[in-house]
C-alpha cells in the first residue's frame, strides 16, 4: 500500500530521496536535511501521500558514526487517514546542526520536537517554543545521547548523608541491574570496549565493523578474533 | 461578566486593572489527576493562554530500557499506563515479535486479547468514574470503582498481581489461563451490565453533568489529526481510527465489534465513547472465550526465545544452558528497527525499537498516546472557564506514567 508513497516520493524527488527501506513492512525514505521540510509538507498535501495523521517525531543517538558521518537520526512517523498507509521519514543530522522544524507542517511537533531537543539537544528551526518538556531548565546535559552515563544523577535537592533517617539517596549505584548487558560508552568511544556487541547494519556505516575495533587487543578481553 | 463591562462602559468613569492574572494549577492539586502543572493566564475566569507543564513523573524510561536486557523492558513498561498495565505488555511484546519476526501461538493472542480488554475496561472505567466524580457525582465513581476491583480480582487471578503484571513474554504469556477464566468473567458480565446502565442513569440526565460536559473542551477533527491525538480523543471528533480495526493486530479481525465515535469532539462525547467501548470489549471477551483454544502451548517454541521449562533446566544441560544465555545475555534481537504500534486505553500506542543485534535494546521509543492527547488540550482548553479545566482535563486522561515516562 504505502509502496505507492515510496514510489511517488521516488518520482518526485528523484535523487534527493537518499534510500528508501520496507524492513519488516515499515516503509522508511531517508532525506537530507536541507529536503527535510520539503519532502514533509509534499507528503501531508499531496493527494497520493496525504499523511495527515501525525504519529511521532523521536530520534535515535549513534555516536559511533562520528565524525564520517551525522550523529543522530530524527525519525518522523505519520499515517494516513484516508489512505490507511503509514511512512517513516528519516534525516542525519550532525550534532550542534539544526532542523528545520515540522510544526507547520504537523502541529503535533510542537511537543515531540520538544521532547528530541529536551533528549537530545537537536535544535529545531521554526519551532515556536523550543525548551525543555520534561526535564527541569537546570538539567545538565541531553540524557538520551548514548554518552550520557545512564547512572548519573542530577538532584536539585542534595542527597542527604547517610544514615539519617528518611535520606534521600541516589536511584541506583554502579553494579545494580545487570551491569554485564551494559555498555559502557565513554570506554567505547575511546575504542576500548570491552563488550561487543554484534555490529548494526555495518553496510550502513552505522557502527564500526567489529574487525576495527581494538577489542582484541585489550588485554582483559577475550574476544580475539572476529568472524565473518 | 458581558452586562457587568458594558455598564462600567457606560459610566465611562471607573476603569478596572485589565491585566491577566497568572495562577499556577498543580503540579499537586487535588483536583488534577497526576502529577502536573498548568501555568494559566486568566481574565477574570477566562482562560486567555495556558502552558501545560509535564514531567514531574519523567523517570528516564527510555533510557533505562537501555540498560538491561529486552525482557527487563516488561516492568517498565507496566508502569507507563499503570491503570491498563496489560495492554503496554502485549504492545511491547507485540513489537519485540515484529522486529524478531515471530508469530506467537493462537491461544496466546486470544489470551492476550482477553486480558487486554478486561485492561481497557479498568482504564475506562477509571476515566469516567473519576470524571464523573469531579464533577460531584461521587456514587458512580465508587460503583465503577468496585467494578474495578471485581476485574482485578480476574487479572490478579490469572497474573497473580492486580496492577504491575508482567505477565507478557516476548513470544508468548508467563502462563497459560486458568481453568476458571471463563466462568470468572461470564460470572461478571451481567453485574458489569447492570453497573454501567445504573452509572449511566445518574450522570445522563443530570443537569450539572450535562452542562458541564456537553460542549465543553470541543476539539476539532482536522486539528485532532495533526495533532497526534488517537483514541477516544480521535474518534469523539468523529473519525474512526481504532488500530484494532484500521490495522488488526494480534486476532482482532476475527471479532465482530463496533467503533463507537463522537460527532462534536466535546467532553460529554468522549464520556459516551468510553462507556460503549467498555460494552464493545465485552463483547469481544466473550467472542474470544468461545474462540480460544482449550488446548496447545502459549509461548513459541523456540529456547533463543522464551525460557524453558523448569524441569528441563534442572535435569538437561541444553535447557540450563538456554536459560543462562537468556537471563545473561537476553534474546538476541536481530539488528533492525521498527514501529509497531496497537490500541491502548488512550490510543495507539506505538513503540519504536532499534535493535543493534545484542541482547540489550539499542533504543526504546515509546509513542504514548497521553503525550499527544495532553498537547492537544491546549486547544481545548484555551478560551474556556477556568473551571471547565477540571472536566475537560478528566477526559483526557492523561496518566502521568505514561506521560512522563
Amino acid at each position: 500500500m504505502s509502496k505507492r508513497v515510496l514510489e511517488r516520493l521516488r518520482a518526485q524527488f528523484g535523487e534527493r530521496i537518499l534510500e528508501t527501506t520496507d524492513f519488516r513492512g515499515d516503509d522508511t525514505a531517508i532525506v537530507a536535511p536541507a529536503d527535510w521540510l520539503e519532502v514533509a509538507r509534499f507528503v501531508r498535501t499531496d493527494g497520493e501521500c496525504l499523511l495527515n495523521q501525525f504519529t511521532d517525531v523521536t530520534a535515535v543517538d549513534y555516536p559511533e558514526r562520528e565524525p564520517e558521518q551525522p550523529r543522530f537520526d530524527v525519525v518522523v512517523l505519520a499515517r494516513s487517514l484516508e489512505k490507511g498507509h503509514r511512512i517513516r521519514l528519516k534525516t542525519r543530522v550532525a550534532d550542534g546542526e539544526s532542523l528545520a522544524s515540522l510544526f507547520t507542517v504537523w502541529a503535533g511537533c510542537a511537543w515531540g520536537e520538544r521532547e528530541v531537543y529536551d533528549m537530545f539537544g537537536i535544535k529545531f528551526d521554526g519551532h515556536p517554543d523550543l525548551r525543555r518538556v520534561l526535564l527541569y531548565e537546570e538539567f545538565v546535559g541531553y540524557p538520551l545521547r548514548k554518552d550520557y552515563p545512564i547512572d548519573r544523577t542530577q538532584p536539585l535537592i542534595p542527597y542527604r548523608e547517610d544514615g539519617q533517617f528518611m535520606s534521600k539517596l541516589p536511584p541506583f549505584g554502579q553494579d545494580e541491574g545487570q551491569p554485564w548487558t551494559r555498555i559502557n560508552w565513554a570506554a567505547r568511544l575511546q575504542g576500548r570496549d570491552q563488550q561487543v556487541s554484534p555490529a548494526i547494519a555495518l553496510q550502513q556505516g552505522q557502527r564500526r565493523a567489529l574487525s576495527d575495533s581494538t577489542a582484541g587487543d585489550h588485554p582483559e578481553s577475550d574476544l580475539g578474533t572476529v568472524e565473518e | 461578566m458581558e452586562p457587568i463591562e458594558d455598564e462600567l462602559s457606560d459610566e465611562g468613569a471607573l476603569e478596572l486593572p485589565s491585566e491577566p492574572m497568572r495562577l499556577n494549577m498543580g503540579p499537586s492539586h487535588p483536583a488534577m489527576h497526576g502529577t502536573i502543572r498548568m501555568v494559566l493566564d486568566l481574565d477574570g475566569e477566562t482562560v486567555q493562554d495556558l502552558d501545560i507543564q509535564p514531567g514531574y513523573l519523567h523517570r528516564g524510561f527510555e533510557k533505562s530500557c537501555e540498560r538491561g536486557t529486552w525482557q527487563q523492558v516488561f516492568p517498565y513498561a507496566d508502569r507507563l499506563n499503570y491503570v491498563s498495565p496489560m495492554l503496554n505488555n502485549n504492545g511491547f511484546a507485540q513489537a519485540v515479535e515484529k522486529l524478531l519476526g515471530i508469530k506467537v501461538p493462537e491461544r496466546c493472542e486470544y489470551y492476550r486479547v482477553i486480558l487486554g480488554e478486561i485492561a481497557r475496561i479498568c482504564d475506562h472505567l477509571t476515566c469516567n468514574g473519576a470524571s464523573a466524580m469531579e464533577l460531584g457525582a461521587f456514587t458512580p465513581f465508587l460503583w465503577m470503582l468496585k467494578l474495578r476491583d471485581f476485574l482485578w480480582d480476574i487479572l490478579e487471578e490469572e497474573t497473580g498481581a492486580r496492577m504491575t503484571h508482567s505477565f507478557a513474554r516476548i513470544g508468548g504469556m508467563a502462563k497459560e489461563p486458568t481453568a476458571n477464566l471463563q466462568r470468572h468473567i461470564e460470572e461478571l458480565i451481567p453485574k458489569f451490565e447492570r453497573t454501567l446502565a445504573e452509572c449511566e442513569d445518574t450522570v445522563l440526565r443530570n443537569r450539572i453533568f450535562l452542562d458541564r460536559m456537553e460542549g465543553v473542551g470541543i476539539l476539532g477533527k482536522d486539528r485532532a489529526l495533526e495533532l497526534g491525538a488517537t483514541g477516544v480523543m480521535l474518534r469523539s471528533t468523529g473519525v474512526d481510527y481504532d488500530v484494532r480495526k484500521a490495522h488488526p493486530y494480534s486476532v482482532y479481525d476475527r471479532f465482530d465489534f463496533e467503533i463507537p465515535v463522537g460527532h462534536r469532539g466535546d467532553n460529554y462525547d468522549r464520556f459516551l465513547c468510553r462507556m460503549e467501548e467498555m460494552r464493545q470489549s465485552i463483547r469481544i471477551i466473550r467472542q474470544a472465550l468461545a474462540q480460544i483454544p482449550k488446548e496447545g502451548p502459549v509461548s513459541v517454541d523456540d529456547v533463543r526465545v522464551v525460557l524453558p521449562e523448569k524441569p528441563e533446566v534442572y535435569t538437561t544441560i541444553e535447557g540450563t544452558i538456554a536459560h543462562f544465555k537468556l537471563v545473561m545475555e537476553g534474546i538476541k534481537v536481530p539488528p533492525g528497527e521498527v514501529y509497531s504500534f496497537s490500541e491502548a486505553g488512550n490510543g495507539e500506542l506505538g513503540f519504536f525499537l532499534v535493535s543493534d543485534g545484542s541482547g540489550t535494546p539499542y533504543r526504546v521509543r515509546c509513542r504514548p498516546p497521553c503525550w499527544f492527547n495532553l498537547n492537544s488540550a491546549h486547544e481545548m482548553l484555551r478560551g474556556g472557564m477556568i473551571a471547565d479545566i477540571i472536566p475537560t482535563f478528566g477526559s483526557v486522561n492523561m496518566i502521568g506514567g505514561e506521560c512522563d515516562r
